[in-house]
């Protein structure tokens, strides 16, 4: 993984301007047109449902549910209020704080174990580092259900269902090999010389770590952060198991939205659209590395 | 799991035998007093004893349950050694539904938005206009929270009343246009339609950045000997992409074959739509027959063992290049 397959991005950047320069073998200029005809087509088509939901969210709930769709409505912010209790009483703010201090706290436990084990894995490396690899990835395609009864019955036995840092102890667990494999991949392109000067110098691991390694890969750690946080924020499984009325996470909030309730189509879109605003900040956020965390690092 | 977390230990354990057979002579407490191992092995340690701890134990927890009778309404009859659990899994027909589900659901899933990630792929590796803003569109379903994307497709979109699918049909149809119940009709293909939406984003993704690490010199090279576009397609473009739709299909594959969110809030299910992850889910909650749950969930994991493996043969490979 250290250098991946795939080249750095300002290589890609000036791969990519050659090859347009280049033409034939990248297809001509009409065939670029009529490409990007068909990206912008499939790529409206991909997003309508998201424009679609912020759009819906901010009709009256008459105009939201109207057959065929009224997209030229009036705006309005009434589906908001109704979603923040207006009329219900039903408040989203604890799932909403629920779900921000599971996904920070576990993001930040996550970070606290991986930049030190990626270390000894990259930087350092133990003798069996592949073996040691390979068994964070392993656990990783072990599907949550495989875990989820005893995790439940310890803490039904213990006293921890319901109980937000269960959770987020849980979480830290789902996302520590896929932060151990991004950090990793950052950590190995740090040049060797650099570890070496500071070695002489007699910077010690906590030094070097402080010193030289966060700094220059401080990139990386928020990428990885920000997908661990994304990871986190989505989990509706062992949310939907482990928690219920104190320590529910928005996932989980969003999940009385099951059966229908008259009109409340506005509600709904307003509810989706206010659960995924982290996710999607997030994840613009970390455009670029999306694909290496999805990929657990194995694409660049 | 048990087969491929064990493999890196048994090797390990395995070469460590070996290596104390061919030198005797080196004791064994100098290997384990060896500071310098420790000073290398420590930062690893609490993530690796806390991923074991967090991951192993209670896999290993499911195993030993599955082959217990254990129903959380019949206390006192609780004990171990038994295989109906599994007996079960493998009769019971509406078992035997939700694995062909899983399994169907997967491959469909899988399959199309390979095959549509791979176009798009093709496309936006092109120049042309607003090509970054068409690559952020595409990227946008996969930043909606999965139940809130579940939760639009299925009042916003599938709604047979005031859904955007039968509102389009009145739209373009006038208002005499077929008005299906699209979940009630169509539950499995609903489902699958929102999730090749969701995933084909992934994929192209993945697909791209294959795509644009292609060597350029090798291009270069294709064009100058007069390859037409088809030709570097086949011979330069398709063996090199084979490794990322490897990777895409299999990645994919595990995060797909754990679907839960979409099963749970589109049709909780009914109709035919319950996959392994979801009945293990009704077992576990609504029976509460913790030995039948266990059991499932064993039977997902061997599945995932099956796909795991291929995918650790391919990332081993691009892990080896590098």
């Amino acid at each position: 993984m250290t250098t991946a397959v795939a080249p750095a991005p300002s290589k890609s950047a000036a791969q990519r301007k050659r090859s347009s320069a280049r033409g034939p073998s990248m297809g001509s200029r009409r065939g670029n047109v009529i490409a990007g005809i068909a990206a912008w087509a499939i790529g409206i088509l991909f997003i309508f449902p998201v424009f679609y939901m912020v759009l819906t969210s901010l009709h009256s709930e008459p105009n939201a549910s109207t057959n065929p769709p009224s997209f030229f409505a009036p705006l309005t912010l009434q589906g908001y209020k109704e979603f923040f209790g207006a009329s219900s009483g039903a408040s989203p703010w604890p799932p909403l704080i629920n779900s921000a201090t599971a996904s920070i706290v576990s993001t930040i436990l996550v970070i606290v174990l991986a930049i030190p084990a990626a270390y000894a894995l990259a930087v350092k490396p133990i003798k069996k580092w592949t073996d040691a690899m390979f068994f964070f990835l392993s656990t990783k395609m072990l599907p949550a259900v495989a875990g989820l009864l005893p995790l439940y019955i310890f803490a039904k036995y213990l006293g921890l269902l319901d109980n937000i840092n269960y959770l987020l102890i849980l979480y830290t667990a789902m996302n520590l090999p896929i932060a151990v494999w991004m950090m990793r991949s950052f950590l190995a392109d740090i040049p060797v010389e650099l570890f070496e000067a500071a070695a002489v110098d007699g910077a010690g691991l906590v030094r070097t770590l402080r010193s030289i390694i966060v700094p220059i890969i401080s990139p990386g750690i928020a990428a990885t952060a920000l997908i661990c946080f994304i990871f986190a924020w989505n989990e509706l499984l062992l949310a939907n198991t482990l928690t219920s009325v104190i320590a529910g996470t928005a996932p989980v909030f969003l999940t009385s939205f099951i059966t229908s309730q008259g009109l409340f189509l506005a509600k709904v879109c307003a509810a989706a659209t206010v659960v995924s605003l982290p996710v999607i900040i997030a994840g613009f956020a970390a455009q670029d590395k999306l694909v290496q965390g999805l990929s657990l690092g194995a694409v660049k | 799991m048990a087969t491929t977390t064990a493999t890196p230990l048994d090797t390990e354990a395995e070469a460590k035998a070996a290596k104390k057979k061919k030198e005797p002579k080196a004791p064994f407490n100098e290997r384990w007093l060896d500071k310098k191992g420790w000073v290398r092995r420590f930062p690893l340690l609490p993530a690796l004893v806390f991923t074991i701890i967090l991951t192993q134990i209670p896999f290993i927890a499911t195993l030993i349950i599955s082959f217990m009778n254990w129903q959380a309404n019949y206390p006192n009859e609780i004990f171990f050694g038994t295989l109906n659990n599994y007996v079960t899994v493998f009769t019971d027909p509406a078992l035997r539904s939700s694995v062909f589900f899983t399994v169907v659901l997967t491959v469909t899933v899988v399959v199309v938005s390979l095959a549509l990630g791979l176009g798009i792929s093709l496309l936006l590796n092109r120049s042309f206009l607003g090509r970054g803003a068409v690559r952020t569109m595409m990227i946008a379903p996969f930043l909606i929270v999965p139940v809130a994307a579940a939760l639009l497709w299925k009042h916003a979109i599938y709604n047979p009343v005031y859904g955007l699918l039968n509102g389009m049909l009145t739209l373009i149809f006038g208002q005499n246009a077929p008005q299906p119940d699209w979940i009630t009709d169509f539950p499995r293909f609903a489902i699958e339609v929102q999730l090749i939406w969701y995933w084909t984003p992934f994929m192209t993704l993945i697909l791209l950045a294959g795509l644009q690490s292609r060597p350029g010199d090798i291009l270069e090279a294709a064009n100058v000997d007069g390859a037409n576009p088809w030709q570097t397609f086949r011979f330069i473009t398709m063996p090199h992409m084979r490794r990322y739709l490897e990777l895409g299909g299999l990645l994919g594959s595990i995060y797909v074959i754990q679907t839960f969110d979409t099963v749970y809030v589109m049709t909780a299910g009914s109709l035919g739509t319950a996959n392994l992850p979801y009945t293990v889910y009704e077992t576990l909650y609504s029976a509460q027959d913790y030995g039948l749950a266990s059991a499932q969930g064993v039977v997902v994991v061997i599945f995932s063992i099956a796909i795991a493996t291929f995918l650790l043969r391919t990332v081993s490979t691009l892990f080896e290049e590098a």
